[in-house]
C-alpha cells in the first residue's frame, strides 16, 4: 500500500548485525565481577522418593560456595496459575530423569561439576509410568497425588450441534487412529540464567526467557521476595520455539543462590540438560471420525486426543484444549464432539511447541480429509477448496473468524507447483501431497485472570529526533524487536534505525504477555501503534500550526512531516518533535492491546481458541522414496501464507521456511524418545536435527488478505506454517508408494516394513500406524522388564566374580 | 557446557619420546592427534587420561606442506612441485597418519587413484571436524554405542556398561560375554578395500600390518595393535586398474557416523574383472572384509554381483545400538554392495 512508509518493505531486521556478527549480548555472555557458577544436580531416578540428601561433602569441596535444595524452596510453581505441581528443585520426590535436585554455586564451572557428585541423594525408587496407555490404567501408582482417575493431569469434553444427526446424515464415515510422536525445541543457545542479589537487597535476573512477565510474578511466589525488588531482564533468546516458556528450576536456583552468597550467579544449562528441561511437543494419540455428504461435505466430527504429558503440567491444560479448540476453522464443521485428555508419566514435562498442541491434530484431520478425498475421488486440493470455512463467520464451537485466506493459499499452491501435472505423473516413489491449516494470532485470554491489557508499549521521542519504544515482549529471534522499531517508524514517520528498542524488562518497560502462541505483531504491535499514533497526532497539531495547513493534511514519513498536498511545505521530523515538546512536555506515547470481547464462547473451556484474527496456510510437499533402502527424501517445500500484511515480507518468509524446515524435521527424523526413562538421544549428535544438507528446497507464498483486527492489517506468522507440512509430506509418501503414515516420525525401517522389505516373509502394508489405545504397539511394560533383566544379570555376574 | 576433566598435556618433540612416555603411563595415558574422538569422549568422562600426548604432528610426513607422498622417493612431494601430473600410480601412495581427513579427501592424487577414500573421508561429519580430524585416528577410532556414547550424568542413571565398568553387562545383550559396540570409521572399509596398509612404531620397533588384520571382534579390544603402538603411515598399493567407491547410510547428510557403509573395489582389464575386495564398517565390532571372489573373471554382471551383495548382507552382523535398526542397516549392507559394484560398471 503506498501510504506506508516503512512496512512491507524487504528492510533487513535492526538487530540483524549484532546477531550475525555474534555481538549481540545473550545471557551466558554476561559475565559480572565476583560472578559464581552454578550447576544442577540432576536425578538419575525417573520415579523416586527421596530419602535424604546430604551436602556436607559438596560443601566441603574446594571451591563450593553454597548448596541449594528443594526442601531451601518448597513453593509450587508453573506456568499456568491452576495446575502449579511443580517446584523449582525437586522435594520429597523425583518424577523424571534430569529433573533438578539441588544446585551448586562454586568459583567456576570445575568445582561445580565436581561437587555435584559430592551430594549424596538416597533414593527409593517408584514403580514408574512411561506410556499413555499405563497411565490411563494404573490406579495403583500415583506421579501426582493430585489425579484423581489413575494418573490422568486432565480430561476435556466438549460438544457442539448435532453430532449424532450429523453421523446420520454422512453418506461416508471415517475412523482412523493416529499417533504423532514427541519432540522438542532444541534451540541453538541453551537456557542460561545470571542472577545478582545486590546490596540494596534488589534481585536481577537475566535470563533467556520468552516470558518475562509471567516468571517475574512466579519469581515472588518462590522467593518470597516482593514484586518490587525483583527485576526480570529478557537477554535475546538464541531460538526458544516455545522451549523458553516456563518458568525453570535453574532460574530460581541461581536467583537464591545469589541471595545466599550476595554474590551474581550464572547457571547455563549444557546440552544434555536442554533435553531435560523440554517442554516439546507432547506424543498424541487421537482418533477421529468424521462423517461426509457424497459430494464430500462435512456433517460431523468427533475428536478424541490423548496426550502423554510427562512428569509435570507445564501448559499443559492449554495443550490439551488446544488440540480440540482449532479443527473447526478451517473447513466447514456442523457439528464436533471433543474428547481429549493428558496424562503424566515418568519423563521430562511436554509444554509448548511452535503450533501448541494444533499440530498434532493438524496432521491427523489433514491425512484423514485427504482418505476422504480418495474415498470420494476427489482431487484433494479440490476438495479442501470446495468445503473452507467461510470468511467472517463464526465456528460451530463459536470461533469469530475474521480475514480467511486459505482458499486463496490452496490455488496458488496449485498454479505454483504445477499440482495437477505431478498429480497425474505415477511414478512410483514419487510423490506429492497438499495440506491446509488455520492458527491463532495470540491467546484471546492471559494465563492468569485479569482484565489488564495484555501488551502495552510507551514511546519517547527525545530531543535529537532519536525514538525509543519500551515494550515487554522477549525477542527471540522471531524478529519482535524489529517489528517494534518497524511499527513505531511507521507512526512517527522515521526509519527503524532511529528507533532504539527496549524490550523485555520487567521495571523499564510495560507489561506484554510474552513471546508464545503467536501473539506478539498483533498484540505488541496493535500498542505500539497506539502509543505511535499519540504521538503522531501531537507532531500532526504543532506542525499544521507552523505550517498553516489544516491537520488531514499533515503527512510523517522519511523523517520529514510535510504538506500532502504540497510536499515541498515541511519541516524535518526533529524541527516538529521540538515543537511538539514546547508545547506539550516531555513527549511520551502510551499505548495497548487487549483482544476484543465476543471472540469466543461462554462455556467451560472457551478460553482456549479464540484469537483477535487466524492465520491461514497450506503446503505442498514433493518427495522421493528410495524403494530399496526406504529413504524418505523431501524434495520441496513449498508453503503458502495468508499473514494478514506482510509487515516485513523477509521477515515473513524466514518464519516461514524455518517452519517449513522444523515441520520437515518432525515427520522425518525428529523423536524425544526414551528407554526404560532414560532420554535415548540427549545430544546433538543424536538427536538428528535435519542439516542444511538435509533441508529441501523452500518455497514461500505470501498471501495477503489484510486483516481488520490486526495491526496494519497483519496476522502471525510464526507457528501457523509448520502445521500444514507435516500432514502435506505424509500425503506425498501416500501418493509416491500408497501407503498412509498415520504415525510420526515416517523412518526407512517403517517405510522398508509397508513395503515389505523389512524381513523375509515380504508382507506389505498399506499404512502404519496406530489401531487404537493399547494396540499393543507400544508395549509398556517391555522397556522395565528389560531393564530389570540387566540389572539382574548385572547382580548375577557380579555375586559370580 | 561439558568441560574437560583435569589432564597432562605433553607434546613430545620425537616418535620415540611419545612411546617413551606412553610406556611410563601405560593406563592412564593416551595419544591424540586430532582430538575430534578423544576429546569429547574426556567431556563425557568416557575416557579420563591424566597424560595426553599428542602425535599428530609426529606423524605428517617430515617435507613441509603436503601431506601425502608417493611412495617411492623418485616421485617429487606435491609441496615442491605443484599438482602432479594424474594417473594411476604405479609405485603406491603413502599417507603420513597425521594428514587430516580433508587434506586426504580433497587430495588430487587420492581422488584419481583411490576413489573410495576420497569419498569415504569426504563423508566423515562435517567440514570442521575433518579439518581437525586425522586419518590415523579414523583408523584407531574407538568403537561406538549408544548405551556407551553418553554423558557420565546419563551413564551414571544407567548404572555403567561392560565397555567402562567390567564387573558390569553388555546392555544390548546381557548375555554377550563381550562388548558388541560398534566399528564406525568410515575410512577403514575404503582403506581394505583398497589393500591398504599401515606402518606402525612402537615399543618394541617397527612392522607393517594388513589394515584387514588390525581389528578384532571385540568391541573393547578392537585394536589388534600392541600397547604404546603408534600408527606412522597409511600405505596404499599401486592404482593401476583400479576403481573404487564407497557408500555410506546415515540419517543426515552431514555430521553422523556411518551406520552402515560398504567400500568396493575392482581392478579391470579390458573389461574383466582381474581382482575385487569389498570391506563393509558399522555392521559389527569390527570392520568386515567380505568375499568378492565371484567377480573375479566376470563382466561385473549383475548374477556376479548378487552374489557378493548376499555376501555382505551374510557378514553384515548390526545390533540394536546405533541410530536405525537392525534389519534397515541390513538390508543396507545388500543394496549398497550392489549398488556400489553397479557404480563400477564400465558405462
Ligand atoms: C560429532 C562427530 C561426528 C563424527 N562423525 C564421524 C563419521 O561420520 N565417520 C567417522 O569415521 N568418524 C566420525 N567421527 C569421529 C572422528 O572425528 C574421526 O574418526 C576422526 O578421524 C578421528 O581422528 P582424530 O585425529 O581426531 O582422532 P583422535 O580423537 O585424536 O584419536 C582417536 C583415537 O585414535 C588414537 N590415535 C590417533 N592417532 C593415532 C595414531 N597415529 N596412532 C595410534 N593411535 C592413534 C587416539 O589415541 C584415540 O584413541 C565423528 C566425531 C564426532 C565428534
Ligand atoms: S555393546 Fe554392550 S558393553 Fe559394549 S558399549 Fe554397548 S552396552 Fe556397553
Amino acid at each position: 500500500m503506498s501510504e506506508l512508509s516503512i512496512l512491507g518493505r524487504r528492510l533487513p531486521k535492526v538487530n540483524a548485525w549484532a546477531h550475525l556478527t555474534g555481538s549481540a549480548r545473550y545471557a551466558d555472555d554476561i559475565r559480572l565481577p565476583r560472578m559464581l557458577y552454578g550447576r544442577l544436580l540432576r536425578s538419575t531416578r525417573p520415579h523416586a522418593l527421596i530419602k535424604r540428601i546430604d551436602i556436607s561433602r559438596a560443601l566441603a569441596y574446594p571451591g563450593v560456595v553454597a548448596v541449594v535444595t528443594g526442601a531451601d524452596m518448597p513453593e509450587k510453581m508453573g506456568i499456568m496459575p491452576s495446575t502449579q505441581d511443580e517446584t523449582a528443585l525437586a522435594v520429597d520426590k523425583v518424577r523424571y530423569v534430569g529433573e533438578p535436585v539441588a544446585g551448586v554455586a562454586a568459583l567456576d564451572e570445575d568445582a561445580a561439576y565436581e561437587a555435584l557428585s559430592l551430594i549424596d541423594v538416597e533414593y527409593e525408587d517408584l514403580e514408574p509410568i512411561f506410556t499413555i496407555e499405563e497411565a490411563l490404567d494404573r490406579d495403583d501408582v500415583k506421579i501426582h497425588d493430585t489425579s484423581k482417575r489413575a494418573n490422568v493431569f486432565k480430561e476435556v469434553h466438549l460438544s457442539f450441534g448435532d453430532v449424532e444427526g450429523g453421523f446420520a446424515k454422512a453418506d461416508h464415515v471415517r475412523e482412523d487412529w493416529f499417533f504423532f510422536e514427541g519432540n522438542t525445541h532444541a534451540p541453538i543457545e541453551s537456557h542460561s540464567a545470571v542472577a545478582s542479589y545486590d546490596a540494596d537487597g534488589k534481585l536481577t535476573l537475566w535470563t533467556s526467557t520468552q516470558v518475562p512477565h509471567y516468571l517475574h510474578r512466579e519469581m515472588e511466589k518462590v522467593l518470597g521476595l516482593p514484586r518490587t525488588r525483583i527485576r526480570v531482564i529478557a537477554t535475546p533468546n538464541g531460538g526458544a520455539f516455545g522451549g523458553k516458556s516456563d518458568p525453570f528450576g535453574h532460574e530460581f536456583a541461581a536467583a537464591l543462590l545469589s541471595m545466599r552468597t550476595k554474590r551474581p550467579v550464572k547457571i547455563t544449562l549444557d546440552r544434555e540438560e536442554v533435553f531435560y528441561a523440554h517442554r516439546g511437543r507432547h506424543p498424541v494419540k487421537m482418533r477421529i471420525k468424521t462423517g461426509v455428504k457424497k459430494d464430500g461435505e462435512i456433517t460431523a466430527v468427533e475428536f478424541q486426543s490423548y496426550l502423554d504429558g510427562g512428569a509435570y503440567a507445564s501448559y499443559g491444560i492449554a495443550t490439551t484444549y488446544y488440540t480440540g479448540a482449532l479443527l473447526t476453522v478451517t473447513y466447514r464443521v456442523p457439528a464436533y464432539k471433543f474428547d481429549g485428555v493428558r496424562v503424566y508419566t515418568n519423563k521430562p514435562p511436554c509444554g509448548p511447541k511452535r503450533g501448541h498442541g494444533t499440530t498434532q491434530p493438524r496432521y491427523a484431520f489433514e491425512c484423514q480429509l485427504d482418505k476422504i478425498a480418495m474415498d470420494l475421488g476427489l482431487d484433494p486440493i479440490e476438495y479442501r477448496l470446495r468445503i473452507l470455512q467461510p470468511a467472517n463467520s463464526r465456528t460451530v464451537n463459536e470461533l469469530r473468524v475474521t480475514s480467511m485466506g486459505l482458499g486463496e493459499c490452496l490455488r496458488a499452491l496449485r498454479d505454483r507447483t504445477s499440482w495437477e501435472r505431478k498429480r497425474s505423473e505415477r511414478t512410483k516413489g514419487k510423490g506429492i501431497g497438499v495440506a491446509g491449516s488455520a492458527y491463532i494470532s495470540g491467546a484471546g485470554l492471559p494465563i492468569y485472570w485479569n482484565d489488564m491489557p495484555h501488551s502495552g508499549a510507551e514511546i519517547r521521542i527525545d530531543r535529537g529526533g532519536g525514538v525509543t519504544v519500551m515494550c515487554g515482549t522477549s525477542e527471540i529471534g522471531q524478529g519482535s524487536d524489529n517489528l517494534l522499531a518497524a511499527i513505531a517508524a511507521e507512526a512517527l514517520g522515521v526509519y527503524p534505525e532511529d528507533v532504539h528498542v527496549v524490550s523485555g524488562d520487567t521495571s523499564l518497560t510495560p507489561v506484554d504477555l510474552g513471546s508464545y502462541s503467536s501473539r506478539v505483531t498483533m498484540m505488541a504491535g496493535n500498542a505500539t501503534k497506539n502509543a505511535g499514533l499519540k504521538l503522531r497526532e501531537q507532531l500532526v497539531t504543532v506542525a499544521a500550526e507552523k505550517l498553516g495547513i489544516p491537520a488531514d493534511r499533515v503527512n510523517l514519513a522519511y523523517r520529514k512531516v510535510y504538506d500532502l498536498k504540497d510536499p515541498e511545505r515541511s519541516m524535518s521530523f526533529v524541527e516538529a518533535a521540538n515543537l511538539a515538546e514546547a508545547k506539550y512536555g516531555t513527549l511520551v506515547g502510551a499505548g495497548s492491546y487487549r483482544p476484543p470481547a465476543g471472540i469466543g464462547g461462554n462455556y467451560k473451556g472457551a478460553g482456549v481458541g479464540p484469537t483477535p484474527a487466524y492465520s491461514y496456510q497450506a503446503a505442498v510437499a514433493e518427495v522421493t522414496v528410495d524403494l530399496e533402502t526406504g529413504q524418505l527424501t523431501v524434495d520441496k517445500i513449498t508453503t503458502a501464507h495468508d499473514c494478514g500484511r506482510a509487515l516485513n515480507p523477509v521477515n515473513v518468509e524466514g518464519q516461514v521456511e524455518g517452519s517449513a524446515y522444523m515441520g520437515y524435521g518432525e515427520i522425518v527424523v525428529e523423536e524425544q524418545i526414551f528407554r526404560g526413562g532414560l532420554h535415548k538421544k540427549p545430544s546433538l549428535l543424536d538427536y538428528k536435527l535435519p542439516t542444511s544438507l538435509d533441508t529441501p528446497k523452500l518455497e514461500t507464498i505470501l498471501i495477503e488478505s489484510v486483516d481488520s483486527e490486526g495491526p496494519y492489517g497483519a496476522k502471525e506468522a510464526g507457528e501457523g506454517p509448520l502445521n500444514p507440512v507435516i500432514p502435506a509430506i505424509a500425503n506425498a509418501v501416500y501418493d509416491a508408494i500408497g501407503v498412509r503414515f498415520d504415525e510420526t516420525p515416517i523412518t526407512a525401517e517403517k517405510i522398508l516394513d509397508a513395503l515389505g522389505k523389512r524381513d523375509n516373509r515380504g508382507i506389505t502394508k498399506d499404512r502404519i500406524g496406530p489401531t487404537g489405545l493399547g494396540d499393543g504397539k507400544a508395549d509398556p511394560k517391555r522397556a522395565m522388564r528389560r531393564l530389570e533383566a540387566s540389572t539382574e544379570a548385572r547382580e548375577r555376574k557380579k555375586t559370580q566374580v | 557446557m561439558l568441560r574437560l576433566p583435569r589432564f597432562r598435556f605433553v607434546s613430545p618433540p620425537s616418535i620415540e619420546e611419545a612411546i617413551h612416555i606412553r610406556t611410563e603411563h601405560p593406563a592412564t595415558s593416551m595419544y591424540v592427534a586430532g582430538g575430534t574422538d578423544v576429546y569429547p569422549k574426556m567431556k563425557r568422562r568416557q575416557f579420563q587420561p591424566e597424560v595426553v600426548i599428542a602425535i599428530g604432528g609426529l606423524v605428517r610426513d617430515d617435507f613441509r606442506g603436503g601431506t601425502l607422498a608417493p611412495l617411492a622417493d623418485t616421485l617429487p612431494s606435491v609441496a615442491e612441485e605443484g599438482p602432479l601430473p594424474l594417473g594411476p600410480l604405479p609405485l603406491g601412495l603413502r599417507i603420513g597418519a597425521g594428514a587430516t581427513l580433508t587434506e586426504v579427501a580433497e587430495h588430487p592424487r587420492v581422488r584419481e587413484g583411490y576413489r573410495a577414500l576420497s569419498i569415504a573421508a569426504g563423508l566423515v561429519s562435517t567440514p570442521q571436524l575433518r579439518n581437525m580430524g586425522t586419518i590415523g585416528g579414523n583408523v584407531c577410532l574407538d568403537t561406538r554405542c549408544n548405551w556407551y556414547d553418553q554423558s557420565l550424568f546419563w551413564r551414571t542413571a544407567e548404572g555403567y556398561c561392560m565397555k567402562t565398568h567390567g564387573d558390569v553387562v553388555c546392555r544390548v545383550a546381557t548375555s554377550s560375554p563381550r562388548c558388541l559396540a560398534v566399528a564406525s570409521a568410515d575410512t577403514v572399509p575404503a582403506l581394505i578395500a583398497l589393500g591398504a596398509q599401515i606402518n606402525v612404531v612402537g615399543p618394541n620397533g617397527a612392522r607393517t600390518i594388513d589394515l584387514a588384520e588390525c581389528y578384532r571382534e571385540d568391541g573393547i579390544n578392537y585394536l589388534a595393535l600392541e600397547p604404546g603402538e603408534i600408527v606412522t603411515e597409511i600405505v596404499l598399493p599401486p592404482s593401476d586398474g583400479w576403481r573404487s567407491t564407497y557408500l555410506k547410510q546415515r540419517d543426515r547428510n552431514s555430521f553422523d557416523f556411518p551406520i552402515a557403509g560398504v567400500a568396493a573395489a575392482v581392478r579391470m582389464d579390458r573389461g574383466v574383472v582381474t581382482d575385487a575386495r569389498v570391506a563393509i564398517t558399522a555392521l559389527g565390532s569390527r570392520p568386515v572384509r567380505v568375499d568378492a571372489s565371484a567377480l573375479v573373471g566376470t563382466k561385473l554382471d549383475d548374477e556376479a554381483i548378487g552374489a557378493v551383495a548376499d555376501a555382505t548382507h551374510k557378514a553384515a552382523r548390526p545390533m540394536d545400538n546405533t541410530s536405525g535398526t537392525i534389519s534397515q542397516r541390513k538390508r543396507a549392507a545388500r543394496v549398497f554392495a550392489d549398488r556400489a559394484l553397479r557404480s563400477l560398471r564400465d558405462d
